[in-house]
């Protein structure tokens, strides 16, 4: 239990120094910037203390928002991610959730690949029309939010590979 | 009772999830109302001390383009030093520590800068101690950068022109036709300057300058070179779309303006109002 609440918050604070040092200044193509510090809400321990991972999430978001000079767009997007995180582990993961048995590592490909695009879609859709906050963008809400996502999957699907003995 | 503490206990996470919510879309709502974000910035001893170290490593990588810079300002600045010496005797010219113009530079460098969202802001590493202060207009050897939003201690926050609610008084170069600076979100090289009357004559490739109407930035700094330009829906003006000559993507080392006599124009316009 110890070990597993020291490397969350060594991830917490190693993905916010990664989002806001490397991340930010990408900008792939003028604008494409991967958010791949979603990964700590992915990664959260499934059957963890559900208000506490919330207020986590709000606070992850938050910090980086205090880097970004964003308000607090991030904290909301991460707050809406880690929201409705139980209901798409049921939809991606099925009857294995229920039972709490589901290692992110050993569970198939196509399981995975849903449960983290539709988590980085929601977080960039809601980081995005924030960050706008008029619909006469709308356009360019869903050009950024596609392009960052896709950038992010791919991103957070390579990392979870790279680092998945650790869950094993 | 027992039912409403049941109640509350049962929906924690949601009222906890709308709490929190309310409170990210509150601060999201102030960041959004210009000169209001007061709680979240990244103008603090924290962040700032992280975009300074982090800065620090990436300065020394430029070195060589800052060089460039600096050669290419100091030629700039001799030409102009050199041109003086024919009217004015030269030693009261070059004597130019104590400077007594309207307006007073500072240096600072950029230690945080983005341009990928729709409103942008860069980080600076002075601040207050450094004699730094709100509304000082923030320029490069090339052209302007923005304007000084927060101040702390020891740094400060610029909202710069590529941010939705920038707005800064420009003209053209060859006659006073004046307009308004703006982004709309698209081209980090690219700024707009709306509001032109139709009657002024346009060219592609003319200089815009600043207007010296704000009390921020001095009249005739140059900002960029018309790209094209078309009339807006009324037909009565023209927006103009600007290639900036500064690239906003790559700043290391900025002036910071202070408009001396700024208290007391407004005192005087203050004035004339009442």
């Amino acid at each position: 239990m110890n070990s597993k609440l020291f490397s969350n918050i060594a991830r917490f604070i190693v993905l916010v120094f990664l989002q806001v040092l490397i991340l930010n200044n990408v900008n792939l193509a003028g604008y494409i910037n991967p958010h791949l510090y979603v990964l700590f809400i992915l990664l959260y321990p499934f059957a963890g203390n559900q208000s506490l991972f919330l207020f986590l999430s709000f606070l992850l978001g938050l910090s980086v928002d205090i880097f970004e000079d964003s308000g607090g767009i991030n904290a909301a997007a991460c707050l809406v991610a880690a929201f409705v995180r139980p209901n798409l582990l049921r939809f991606s993961f099925g009857i294995s959730y229920d039972h709490q048995n589901i290692r992110l590592a050993a569970t198939p490909f196509g399981a995975k690949l849903s449960y983290v695009f539709l988590m980085v879609l929601i977080h960039h859709f809601v980081l995005f029309s924030l960050e706008m906050f008029s619909l006469n963008h709308i356009l360019l809400i869903l050009k950024k939010t596609l392009f960052s996502s896709l950038f992010t999957v791919v991103l957070t699907l390579l990392s979870l590979s790279l680092f998945s003995k650790k869950y094993r | 009772m027992q039912q409403i503490f049941n109640f509350l206990i049962r929906n924690k996470n949601s009222i906890l999830f709308l709490i929190l919510f309310a409170v990210s879309i509150f601060l999201t709502i102030q960041n959004h109302a210009f000169h209001k974000s007061r709680f979240v910035s990244s103008a603090n001893y924290v962040t700032g001390g992280v975009y300074n170290w982090s800065n620090n490593i990436n300065t020394y990588l430029h070195l060589d383009e800052y060089n460039e810079r600096l050669l290419e300002e100091n030629n700039k600045l001799r030409n102009i030093i050199s041109n003086i010496h024919d009217s004015i005797s030269v030693e009261k010219q070059l004597d130019s520590t104590s400077f007594e113009g309207d307006y007073l530079f500072r240096t600072a460098r950029v230690i945080n800068n983005n341009f990928s969202k729709i409103d942008n802001y860069l980080t600076l590493n002075r601040g207050e101690e450094s004699g730094i202060k709100q509304e000082y207009g923030v320029i490069t050897s090339q052209g302007i950068v923005g304007i000084v939003d927060r101040v702390n201690d020891n740094y400060s926050r610029v909202i710069s022109i590529l941010n939705s609610r920038s707005r800064i008084n420009a003209q053209l170069n060859n006659t006073n036709h004046f307009g308004s600076l703006v982004w709309n979100g698209k081209d980090p090289n690219i700024v707009q300057l709306i509001d032109v009357p139709r009657q002024a004559p346009l060219q592609k490739g003319d200089t815009i300058i600043t207007g010296g109407r704000s009390l921020i930035f001095p009249k005739g700094l140059p900002i960029g070179s018309i790209q094209d330009f078309s009339l807006d829906q009324t037909q009565s003006y023209y927006t103009i779309n600007i290639k900036l000559f500064n690239d906003m993507t790559n700043i290391g080392y900025v002036y910071v303006i202070e408009n001396v006599n700024k208290e007391e124009i407004e005192k005087l316009q203050d004035n004339n109002e009442q």
